[in-house]
C-alpha cells in the first residue's frame, strides 16, 4: 500500500497557562489542570489562521519528503477554521509551497478528523495511480467560546502528510485504514456564527468514546494485530484525558501513546490534533516500528490507520524539523489580554 | 497597500514565495524582480530566481505609531533583511523571544499581511523570524 514520504508540522510560538485563564473566569486552575490533562495550549499570532500554518507545515513536509513541491499531483486542506467561507485554503497552499498549476486541490471540513480524511483521500489517488504523489494537511486555529470549559483547550497549530509509494522514498507504509461513521450531533457551528457549540457531557461518550473504539476495533480485527503489535499509538487528543481513557479501554498502554499525547503542552489543535501527534511519534520512531493512529471528528466519525516504519525513516531525518523541538524553542508566554487581542483578528477574518 | 484582485494577483509568486531574478550576464539578483539588469542594460539576461528566505538583518526599526491599515499590529519590526543571495528586502520581523538586531539572522514566515475588512481579500506575504 501506499506511504508517508515526508510530513511537517508547525504550532505557533504564542502559549497561554491554564492558571491565566482561570485567574479571569474565578476558577481552580488546579483541578481544571488535573480534569483536563492540560497545562497550557498555544494560541496563534494576530496574523496567523488556517492558511499560514497550513503552508508553514506544507513547507516542512516538502522539505523532508525531498520531492519537488511541483510533483504533488493532490492538496487536501482539512480545517473547521478555513479563512474564507468560499475560496480554497488549498489554492493558498499550493502557492505558498509553489507547486505549480498542474494538481487538484479541495478543501475538507470534518471537525477534528478533516486532514486524516485528505490523508485517505490521497492515499486512495495515489493507490489507484492518479497521482504520484499527494499532500494531506490538518490545520486549525480553532476558538472556545470566552469562558466556555473549551477556551481552556481550543488551540493552533496543524500537520501535512506527503503520501507517495515509490519505494525508495516511503518512509512508513500505511498498512490499512478504515473509519467508522455516524451523525451524531455533539458539537457543531452555523455559517457565520463565531464559536461552535457543543453538547456539553454527550460529548463524550456518543461521540468520541463511540467512534474511537469501534474505529481502532475493526482496524485491529480487519489486520489481525493486536494493541500489543504495536509500539506507538495515537488517538485524537481533544484534552489529555480522553485519549488516556480510551487507551485503557483499548488495551494500550500509557507508555504507547506517552510520544504521541501533545495536548498538555500545545491544546486541541484539532484537524492538526491526531496528525501532529503522528508526527511527534514519526520522529523518533525506529524502522520496523508500528503506530496505529485514531482521529475523531464530531459529527461524527474516526478514521483508524495502521502504519509501519521503513528502513528509509533514518536517512531522512537530515531535513526534518522535529515537533517537539519546535515547541519547546519557540514559546512565548501570553497574558489573557493579549491572548483577547490576539483572538479578536482572529474571528475577523 | 494596493487593493484589487489584479495586483494581488499578480504578486502571489513574490508575496508568497519570494521569487525574484537574476541576471545570467554578471550574476547579480534581484527581489523584487526587475525587468532590466541594474547594471547591465541591454546585454541583461533575466531568469526567474527563487530567494531561500535565509538572511540577516540590515536595519531595524520598531514601529509603535503605524499606519491605519496595522493599527492592531503595533508595535511590531520592520526591518532590511539581507537576503543570502544578495538582494536587499524589507519586511515585518516576527516576536519570537529573540531581540531582533542588526546583524541577527532570519528565515522566512508566511503570514497575514493585511485583512480587507470583513468581507474583502486576505493579503498573505513574508515575512522575517530571527533564529
Ligand atoms: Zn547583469
Amino acid at each position: 500500500m501506499a506511504g508517508i514520504v515526508g510530513y511537517g508540522a508547525y504550532v505557533p510560538i504564542y502559549r497561554i497557562k491554564v492558571e491565566d485563564i482561570a485567574k479571569v473566569w474565578g476558577e481552580d486552575a488546579e483541578s481544571i489542570k488535573k480534569g483536563l490533562g492540560i497545562r497550557e495550549k498555544s494560541v496563534p499570532g494576530k496574523d496567523e489562521d488556517a492558511a499560514t500554518i497550513a503552508v508553514e507545515a506544507a513547507r516542512n513536509a516538502i522539505r523532508h519528503s525531498g520531492i519537488k513541491a511541483t510533483e504533488l499531483g493532490a492538496i487536501f486542506t482539512g480545517s473547521e477554521s478555513h479563512p474564507y467561507a468560499v475560496k480554497p485554503t488549498a489554492t493558498i497552499v499550493s502557492a505558498g509551497i509553489d507547486a505549480g498549476n498542474r494538481l487538484m486541490a479541495a478543501d475538507l471540513e470534518f471537525a477534528c478528523k478533516a486532514g486524516t480524511a485528505g490523508m485517505q483521500m490521497v492515499i486512495g489517488f495515489v493507490e489507484s495511480g492518479m497521482i504520484k504523489y499527494g499532500m494531506a494537511i490538518g490545520s486549525d486555529t480553532s476558538q472556545g467560546r470566552p469562558g466556555d470549559a473549551l477556551e481552556y483547550t481550543a488551540s493552533a497549530g496543524g500537520a501535512a502528510f506527503i503520501i507517495g509509494k515509490e519505494k525508495k522514498q516511503v518512509i512508513a507504509e500505511i498498512l490499512k485504514t478504515v473509519s467508522f461513521t455516524s451523525d451524531t450531533p455533539d458539537f457543531w457551528r452555523r455559517e457565520g456564527a463565531g464559536f461552535p457549540s457543543h453538547g456539553g457531557r454527550f460529548t463524550g461518550e456518543p461521540g468520541y468514546f463511540r467512534h474511537i473504539t469501534n474505529a481502532t476495533k475493526m482496524l485491529l480485527e480487519e489486520t489481525g494485530f493486536k494493541p500489543s503489535d504495536f509500539d506507538y499509538a495515537v488517538f485524537h487528543q481533544p484534552n489529555g484525558k480522553f485519549p488516556t481513557m480510551a487507551a485503557a479501554q483499548l488495551g494500550f498502554t500509557t507508555k504507547q501513546i506517552e510520544n504521541g499525547l501533545l495536548t498538555p503542552i500545545i491544546g486541541n489543535t484539532y484537524s492538526g490534533a491526531s496528525m501532529v501527534g503522528l508526527a511527534a511519534t514519526l520522529d523518533i520512531a525506529k524502522p520496523g516500528q508500528k503506530i496505529m493512529v485514531t482521529s475523531f471528528g464530531s459529527g461524527a466519525g474516526s478514521d483508524s490507520f495502521a502504519i509501519e516504519v521503513t528502513d528509509n525513516i533514518d536517512a531522512k531525518r537530515k531535513n526534518l524539523t522535529k515537533i517537539m523541538e519546535m515547541i519547546n524553542s519557540r514559546k512565548v508566554y501570553i497574558d489573557y489580554s493579549t491572548y483577547l487581542k490576539n483572538r479578536g483578528s482572529i474571528k475577523k477574518v | 497597500m494596493e487593493r484589487s484582485s489584479s495586483s494581488l494577483w499578480r504578486k502571489i509568486r513574490s508575496r508568497y514565495d519570494l521569487v525574484g531574478n537574476e541576471c545570467k550576464n554578471c550574476g547579480s539578483s534581484y527581489f523584487p524582480p526587475r525587468v532590466v539588469c541594474r547594471k547591465c542594460g541591454r546585454k541583461s539576461k533575466m531568469v526567474e530566481k527563487k530567494f531561500a528566505g535565509d538572511g540577516e538583518i540590515y536595519s531595524i526599526t520598531r514601529i509603535r505609531v503605524p499606519p491605519d491599515t496595522f493599527k492592531d499590529e503595533a508595535p511590531y519590526f520592520i526591518g532590511v533583511i539581507k537576503l543570502k543571495e544578495g538582494p536587499m528586502v524589507e519586511g515585518h520581523v516576527l516576536e519570537n523571544g529573540i531581540e531582533p538586531k542588526i546583524g541577527t539572522k532570519v528565515r522566512v514566515r508566511f503570514r497575514k499581511m493585511y485583512v480587507e475588512g470583513d468581507e474583502g481579500l486576505i493579503y498573505y506575504q513574508y515575512k522575517f523570524e530571527p533564529v
